[in-house]
């Protein structure tokens, strides 16, 4: 009994004492930066920045000058700063994002093809024949984008997927999985959203669904910026373009739009409302009371 | 002469540690998506087979055998073989990078490996002396790449071709290795 404990003990010294001279003369020495970005990061490891880890993105962001300090969507605008402060580049990232679904599957009937019963998985369900739904591009229900949202942003209500916009990262995790490819990301401050996501004709859509888009054009044409078309035979909003016009259109094309798809963002998030409560608030006094318009 | 060559050919082809005898399937389905990753690998197992296979025999006969400690053997061996793992991890890190990172997870993995510790229990089975271990644990790191190259090769062509949904990646990739391990039987009336 003693000489198997000491033996292995023996060995285990050896192994200490020889792993721990190699430590020293395989030493590579790192740029202490990339280990302080790191720390810096949330190490929430979702990808979203486009790199396999924190760890990935915290070397590319020290090491390649044209990785940008503000990737990090999970970490927001506190961590892009720390990180630019620790690599010498501006703090400014893209626009922060929000996931979004594109169907509104709960205010109108859709038709359903067949009764679905198998693997409750929205991917094993597209594999036959699209879904039990009638609509190719309906929200399946099954929860495949819940299961890979590591922020607990997404959940299952009456058969639609929701989105907790509080929680929500831009990560872009749920958006790769969704087989019916009815989640997207759009900006956080996107005005307007296209609430639909189908690519049929008129006639199609209104065999199978009693709300969705139906293609008709008309706020392609209403639009002054330009920023809609259907490139893919699928309605879809130019934010960056959307956004730089401004409110001066007056959402003409959330007026032009006969099925209410085209929808007024407002504030996604409660954290933005509060904000916008507040300033709203603090500029309530300086500018006089809206006369309400004189109706015919 | 021919009993060494006919032991090269029976590690690299008859008893394939890999598909014939089942050992590393880990690192065999999770480092044969390219082949360069597949080759660094192969060479990875291949330098701690070499390694570990010597060292392990010499603890077997001045240690284990002496003090009549067989029972120690699995603990041991599992010993020598992750301190090496660590000293190849290091050693990558300092002198080739790339290889470094493009094995990634599967580097420490090797500590796991069951083809490295499969390896230095057969030489002590087989009763092998010191020299005819560290040649028989060179060929069969180099069945061990064999294997992996020849499913990277394939797996490569298959991320280019027309697969069902359903069969994209690993299923594909678990039916292939099935298929060759099959094709690996042929050899078994070689020798």
């Amino acid at each position: 009994m003693l000489t198997s404990v000491l033996s292995l003990l023996a060995l285990g010294f050896i192994a200490a004492v020889v792993l721990s001279v190699a430590s020293r003369v395989f030493y590579v020495e790192e740029d202490p930066r990339v280990a302080a970005v790191s720390e810096a990061l949330p190490g929430a490891n979702c990808g979203g920045c486009g790199f396999a880890g924190c760890d990935a993105y915290a070397a590319a962001v020290i090491q390649d000058p044209s990785v940008s300090a503000g990737l990090c969507c999970a970490g927001g605008p506190d961590v892009a700063a720390k990180v630019g402060e620790l690599s010498g580049k501006a703090a400014g990232g893209a626009d922060p994002q929000i996931s979004f679904r594109r169907c509104v599957k709960d205010q109108g009937k859709v038709a359903k093809k067949y009764d679905y019963q198998g693997l409750s998985s929205c991917a094993a369900s597209a594999q036959l024949e699209d879904g039990p739904d009638a609509c190719r591009f309906s929200c399946l229900g099954f929860g495949d984008c819940v299961k890979v949202c590591n922020f607990n942003a997404m959940y299952i209500e009456n058969d639609l997927v929701r989105i907790d916009p509080d929680k929500c990262v831009a990560c872009g995790a749920c958006v790769g999985v969704c087989p019916n490819h009815i989640l997207e990301m759009i900006p956080r401050r996107a005005r307007v959203q296209v609430f639909c996501s189908t690519k049929d004709k008129m006639k199609d859509v209104m065999n199978v669904c009693e709300a969705g888009c139906i293609n008709c054009g008309k706020c392609i044409k209403k639009c002054p910026a330009t920023a809609i078309s259907n490139p893919d035979g699928r309605i879809q909003i130019d934010q960056a373009v959307c956004l730089a016009y401004g409110p001066d259109c007056e959402e003409a094309c959330v007026e032009a739009c006969p099925r209410n798809i085209l929808r007024l963002m407002c504030s996604v998030s409660s954290a933005a409302k509060a904000r916008e409560a507040a300033a709203a608030a603090a500029a309530a006094p300086a500018q006089a009371p809206e006369q309400p318009q004189p109706t015919a | 002469m021919l009993e060494y060559f006919l032991l090269l050919i029976s590690a690299v082809f008859v008893n394939n540690v890999v598909l014939a005898q089942y050992l590393g399937q880990c690192p065999y389905l999770g480092c044969s998506k390219e082949k360069g990753v597949s080759i660094g690998m192969g060479g990875a197992v291949i330098f701690v087979m070499l390694i570990a296979t010597p060292i392990t025999w010499l603890i077997q006969s001045l240690v284990l055998i002496p003090l009549d400690l067989g029972y120690l053997q699995t603990i041991m061996f599992i010993l020598v073989i992750a301190s090496l793992v660590q000293l190849v991890e290091m050693f990558l890190k300092k002198a080739i990078p790339p290889l470094y990172s493009s094995l990634g997870i599967f580097l420490p993995l090797i500590t796991t490996n069951c083809a490295v510790l499969g390896v230095a229990i057969l030489v002590q089975r087989n009763s092998y002396d010191l020299g005819t271990s560290v040649y028989y644990s060179f060929a069969t790191g180099l069945g061990f790449m064999l294997a992996l190259v020849l499913l990277a090769s394939i797996r490569e062509r298959m991320e280019i071709s027309r697969l069902p949904l359903s069969m994209k990646g690993v299923p594909a990739g678990l039916v292939i290795a099935g298929i060759m391990s099959m094709s690996f039987m042929a050899f078994a009336g070689m020798i």
